[in-house]
């Protein structure tokens, strides 16, 4: 079995934020869908880095399993995010969230 | 040793993610988001968590990133693509959001700076966690089931749609 090292909780902390943080910044500076999708799954990463983290810290596996769920969801959140994609693409023939405004229907 | 790995996964994950929101062209983003996947990974095995390393290479910057890239390519992006992501990227528009996040970093710094909590010596065994997860998690398993069914035919249904107006296009 492998065996854990004495990585700070705080950096891994950090490391966390940090991945957090640009990818909010992603999804507030691109209009690309494309982009917002991918900022979206480096968030849900992010997240999923913070909940291992913390159980390596306290030696309980709930962290991995949150991890799990937390790519169930993000498995789920990109296979419906990429359809919706497609019928931008074929509707207005660009990827600019702004055309998202007039979906109806 | 270890901590030197971390770093520099750590360092290496920062840097390409960066570069994921900053790149115009999208097959290029996501190469630089598959190594940043790749770095998050091997921090997951220093933290002695195998098992969620294998989970974020296999379904990651496996499944997930193909995914994307199946769709890039169906999209037929071109040089006309990354040139109007060139002006939609003006740094008018980015500076603002980037210097709030930045901000934002900046306390949780704050917040996270005088933790002396280590991560502890003791690796959580796969075997641990398949305990848990079929143990008192198995409700949570069941609805991240139903979850995934639910996205399965939300992709059907937007697919269907998608295939059929191609063909009438092409037709």
């Amino acid at each position: 079995m492998m065996t854990a090292t004495a990585i700070p909780l705080e950096h891994l902390l950090i490391v966390a934020s940090l991945l957090f943080l640009i990818g909010l910044t992603g999804v507030l500076i691109r209009r690309n869908v494309l982009f917002l999708l991918m900022s979206l799954e480096i968030m849900l990463n992010a997240c999923g880095l913070a909940f291992v983290a913390a159980g390596a810290r306290w030696t309980q596996a709930d962290g991995q399993i949150m991890y799990m769920l937390v790519l169930a969801v993000a498995a789920a959140e990109v296979t419906i995010g990429l359809g919706l994609i497609l019928q931008l693409q074929r509707r207005y023939r660009h990827l600019d969230i702004d055309a998202a405004s007039e979906l109806s229907g | 040793m270890e901590l030197v790995l971390f770093y520099i996964a750590a360092t290496v994950s920062v840097i390409t993610t960066t570069l994921v929101i900053s790149r115009t062209n999208a097959t290029h983003a996501l190469i630089y988001l598959i190594v940043s996947l790749l770095s998050i990974a091997v921090i997951f095995f220093l933290l002695g968590a195998p098992f969620a390393a294998a989970l974020e290479i296999l379904i990651y910057a496996g499944a997930i990133m193909v995914l994307f890239l199946f769709v890039v390519m169906m999209l037929n992006l071109g040089p006309a693509a990354a040139g109007q992501e060139a002006r939609w990227l003006s740094p008018g528009t980015w500076i603002g959001p980037t210097i709030l996040t930045f901000i934002l970093f900046l306390e949780m710094l704050y917040v996270l700076t005088g933790m002396p909590e280590v991560t502890s010596a003791i690796a959580v065994p796969p075997k641990a966690v398949g305990e848990k997860l079929f143990g008192p998690y198995l409700l949570a398993v069941e609805l991240s089931s139903i979850l995934l069914l639910a996205a399965l035919v939300g992709a059907y249904h937007f697919g269907r749609r998608y295939m059929r107006a191609r063909r009438e296009d092409s037709s």
